[in-house]
């Protein structure tokens, strides 16, 4: 077999909350370019799954199409997989959660296909809080079809192939905060202890958690002066806070200063901690979310954290006055009315 | 699946004489839509039907909220006949901006209801005129303003229920069932109604011959539209999920949905829904949805029509080939593009058969009445689930949008089919799963659903081309055998779909292929020609892939006439890539200007044929 991203955490032997090893939620050996941005998520995405004991029998990954969307063969073998169209993954996790509202919906996207094909999609999603894990895997450019410039690329950069891109990129945190999102997180492939700690808390939220992740393609955008290169990234990561999850029953052990950290209690039990770094940043506030991705966003930074959460909004199933058994499980007696029913409705019609 | 047909009888050319004509005739009321007029056009026909007397209604109206030209046709026949009839011969005239063009379609000696404000114009002195003081009649009577242009349409009502011998009974009982009930609102529709008929009765005296007589002839109908007989369908079948986006004619079936299942899918205990109906923000996440929930497990659809069937073509491709049971109702309309967006067609045959790139090819019923609307809409659910594929029902606006006569709906006679679904104990069980594994040489391979709790459930559904355990790949072989068997999926589903109709005559040399919601007009077109000495045996179609049955009656046949409503003879097209070596036989009668058949336009394109 050959080395995999996720066979080089197999060591661990220990068995989380739920009887299984860490071995239990890799995936086939990536396809992908060696190094690329995408794998690294990958790997949080087992660890976070892992460490939160997710039994991943309870998990459905859904993707689009593009490098992005191949990679959810590359985690959870043991979870049902769903790599269905170009910029169309939000319908299918929208019917998905709703004809089962017991299982949790992983999609991975990308660039392309979330802010360009994919928009219109991608903020009805988020208009509807289709409960789910949304992961944008951005890296500026399109890599299956080699090296175009995508939708959020920045404006002036220069790609060898195609020369300069003219266009304002598109900000899919700002797209999500306008669409009133509940959760908006952004990180950094660079970064894989804020990912896994970002990704936990966006399997811990009841709504569509978005997590746009600047993923560096290492074969199309990696020059030192794309905003995108793991180069640039590293460089430039200004994060907001220093955020840990912390599971149900756990004490928070540390101790920090008064006005050090901000708490937020999860539905699930769990706890959001943010420790403060260089500036206060209320990650409440959604008109100052906004106002910092505007002033940061052609501002030689990247920011990173939980730009912003609201833990209040009602998920989907939950508009729709769906009952608590997931639909799958309901069974004929529930489906289908009684004969008595079908002769009064037809009474109407004499 | 063979009916016997009764003697024809003709009445039609009694008209010409002053003898009384009871309970026969085709009506045409002629508004302004957005007038309100729809409730009186409905208190007409069903008190008709609940007179016992035999009806159908169809609505011919502009794409458009206000102002524009409507005419709502009834036919009433003794004899049982629905389909869309050519001639008129009684009008209502409401609308003067097309007064004079309607007066030309009546017949000689027909008769003319008219709002007594038009001038009534001098070349037509063969029929016979009845003025309504619509205005005086509402001044009177003093409505409350904002109910105004509504009660003025139910003068019309009461003119025409006194003239023709409607019951007033009737139109009480009929007003109770569109009112569901609510007595303020049939009261105040009655006194406009009974203050019409008074004066009609004190000055108008009978110069026509036609006459509505009680008889008793729709005992156990119903009188309703499709698209509800589908979505009541749908529901007696256990649909879980719906999504949809708004599209004249299909529109209504959602509507449906939305109005029934909360009356009859609520949890007791909790009052939650067991379903969830979703209006998308497209037609294409309105698939994608349905296509989720599908894959998932629920018992899920979409409806629309010709544009957004457009939208779903690689949906559509994705579900042949990742094998997810959906449903996708296509109520068509008529035309490319926008087309004529409120007239009727049966333009997407070939287009759905083949929705999708590549080798894409869907399965479709073709429901021919209401009761089959409501029967394929419980059955959809049961192949698709069994077939691991979508299930597209092609109905069109005639047939949902137009009221029909019906039988009643039969409570669903076998419990769901769930299909071939591995639960975690059957995994226990076998001890291994490969996704598309042809276990039991049909073509059809067995499903987990997401949240199975066991861990050899997984697998990952794709687009792409893949192995038996759903594992991408590029290999040819692996293609072939992948594709080779859903091929084999498709002959074994032949066996599984409703059969075709077939009704026989004595002798007959002649076969005639129709299907949809042509079936009245074909079926009076036969009763004619058997006047002309000319015996046909009639096949409908009610699904694709054919049953073999289909193509026995191609070749039992001299010649064989495909009727339907669209340019380029879709389905004969279809039949004679089904059956080449009697491609020659197969003669394309095909008539598409958006108004449904009539059995007129049959019996001509045939007799036309045959004579030359």
């Amino acid at each position: 077999m050959t080395a995999s991203i996720s066979e080089k955490d197999v060591s661990n032997k220990n068995v989380n909350k739920v009887g299984l090893e860490k071995a239990d939620y890799k995936g086939l050996p990536t396809t992908l370019c060696q190094g690329c941005g995408h794998n690294s998520i990958s790997s949080q995405i087992i660890a976070a799954c892992y460490e939160m004991s997710i039994k991943p029998e309870r998990i459905v990954k859904l993707s689009g199409i593009g490098c992005s969307s191949k990679s959810p063969t590359y985690f959870l073998n043991r979870s049902q997989g769903f790599n269905s169209l170009h910029g169309r993954m939000p319908s299918i996790a929208t019917g998905a959660v709703l004809a089962n509202r017991s299982v949790k919906a992983i999609g991975v996207s990308g660039d392309g296909d979330t802010a360009s094909i994919g928009i219109g999609q991608f903020i009805h999603m988020l208009r509807r809080n289709v409960p789910m894990v949304y992961i944008i895997e951005n890296n500026g450019v399109y890599g299956l079809t080699k090296g175009q410039f995508s939708a959020t690329a920045d404006k002036g950069q220069v790609l060898k192939k195609i020369g300069v891109n003219p266009f304002m990129p598109v900000d899919v945190c700002m797209e999500a905060l306008i669409a009133n999102c509940g959760f908006v997180a952004r990180s950094f492939a660079g970064d894989p202890k804020q990912v896994k700690e970002l990704l936990k808390a966006a399997l811990s939220f009841k709504g569509t958690a978005v997590v746009d992740i600047i993923s560096p393609c290492v074969t199309f955008n990696n020059r030192g002066e794309s905003t995108k290169s793991y180069t640039w990234g590293k460089a430039h990561e200004y994060p907001l806070h220093d955020v840990t999850w912390v599971p149900k029953r756990d004490e928070i052990q540390v101790d920090y200063k008064p006005g050090e950290v901000t708490e937020v209690d999860m539905h699930d039990g769990s706890t959001l901690v943010f420790k403060k770094l260089e500036q206060d940043y209320n990650p409440r506030d959604r008109m100052a979310a906004l106002q910092m991705l505007e002033e940061t966003c052609c501002g030689g930074v990247l920011v990173t954290g939980l730009i912003f959460i609201n833990e209040e909004q009602a998920p989907l199933p939950d508009i729709e006055e769906m009952v608590e058994t997931p639909l799958v499980h309901l069974t004929e007696e529930v489906l289908r009315p009684s004969k008595e029913s079908l002769e009064q409705v037809m009474e109407a019609f004499r | 699946m063979t009916e016997t047909r009764t003697a024809p009888r003709e009445k039609i050319d009694a008209m010409k004489s002053k003898e009384a004509i009871v309970n026969e005739l085709s009506m045409v009321v002629a508004t302004v839509n957005g007038s309100g007029s729809q409730t009186s056009n409905l208190a007409i026909i069903r008190s008709l039907f609940r007179m016992g007397i035999p009806v159908s209604g169809k609505n011919l109206f502009p794409s458009n909220i206000q102002g524009l030209p409507t005419w709502f046709t009834i036919r009433a026949s003794s004899e049982g006949y629905t389909a869309r009839r050519d001639r008129v011969e009684i009008l209502v005239a409401m609308n003067p901006a097309t007064f004079k063009e309607d007066l030309r379609d009546l017949v000689s000696g027909g008769v003319c209801f008219y709002d007594d404000r038009f001038t009534i114009p001098q070349e037509r002195s063969d029929i016979v005129y009845y003025p309504m003081p619509v205005r005086a009649l509402v001044k009177e009577m003093d409505p409350p303003k904002e109910l105004r242009d509504y009660i003025a349409n139910m003068a019309y009502v009461g003119v025409v229920a006194k003239m023709l011998g409607i019951e007033m009974e009737e139109i009480r009982g009929a007003l109770m069932t569109h009112f569901q009930s609510k007595q303020s609102a049939v009261d105040l529709n009655m006194r406009m109604i009974q203050a019409a008929a008074s004066w009609a009765e004190k000055n108008l005296s009978k110069q026509d011959p036609y006459r509505i007589e009680r008889i008793d002839q729709t005992q156990d109908l119903l009188l309703i539209d499709g698209n509800t007989a589908s979505a009541l369908g749908a529901i007696y079948g256990g649909v879980g999920f719906a999504a949809w986006y708004p599209i004249t004619p299909a529109s209504s079936l959602a509507d449906a949905l939305e109005e029934y299942l909360p009356q009859l899918r609520k949890d007791e205990e909790t009052g939650k829904a067991t379903y969830v109906v979703i209006q998308a923000e497209d037609e294409l996440a309105a698939i994608g949805m349905a296509v989720g929930a599908g894959w998932a497990g629920a018992r899920s659809m979409t409806s629309t029509s010709g544009p957004g069937i457009s939208l779903m073509a690689e949906f559509a491709g994705l579900a042949f080939f990742a094998e997810i049971p959906i449903v996708v109702w296509d109520v068509q309309r008529m035309g490319p593009s926008t087309g004529l967006p409120t007239r009727t067609s049966q333009a997407d045959i070939l287009f759905v058969r083949f929705l999708g790139h590549g080798d894409t090819k869907q399965v479709m019923l073709l429901p021919g009445s209401i009761a089959e609307c409501f029967e394929f809409g419980w059955r959809a659910f049961d192949l698709a689930e069994r077939l691991q594929t979508p299930i597209f029902v092609l109905s069109d606006l005639d047939l949902g949008m137009n009221l029909w006569m019906s039988e009643k709906f039969t409570y669903p006679s076998q419990p769901f089919d769930r299909g071939k679904i591995l639960t975690a104990e059957d995994l226990d069980r076998i001890g291994e799963f490969a996704r598309y594994r042809d276990v039991d040489g049909d073509g059809i391979t067995y499903r987990t659903l997401p949240g199975t709790d066991h861990p050899l459930a997984a697998y990952f559904t794709r687009g792409t081309g893949h192995t038996e355990k759903a594992v991408y790949s590029e290999s040819a072989d692996d293609w072939d055998f992948n594709f080779d068997r859903i091929i084999r999926k498709l002959e074994t589903a032949r066996d599984m779909l409703p059969r075709p109709m077939i009704s026989t005559d004595e002798d007959a040399r002649i076969g005639l292929i129709a299907y949809g919601s042509t079936d009245p007009a074909i079926r009076e077109a036969r009763d004619r020609l058997k006047m002309e000495d000319i015996s046909t045996d009639y096949l409908r179609i009610r699904s694709v892939p054919f049953a073999p049955k289909v193509g026995t009656f191609i070749r039992e046949h001299d010649i064989v006439y495909v009727l339907e409503m669209n340019t380029d003879g879709q389905m004969h097209k279809l039949l004679q890539l089904e059956v080449p070596d009697q491609a020659a036989k197969l003669i394309s009668l095909t008539h598409n200007n958006g108004l449904p058949l009539s059995a007129r336009w049959v019996v001509e394109a045939i007799l036309a044929h045959e004579g030359g």
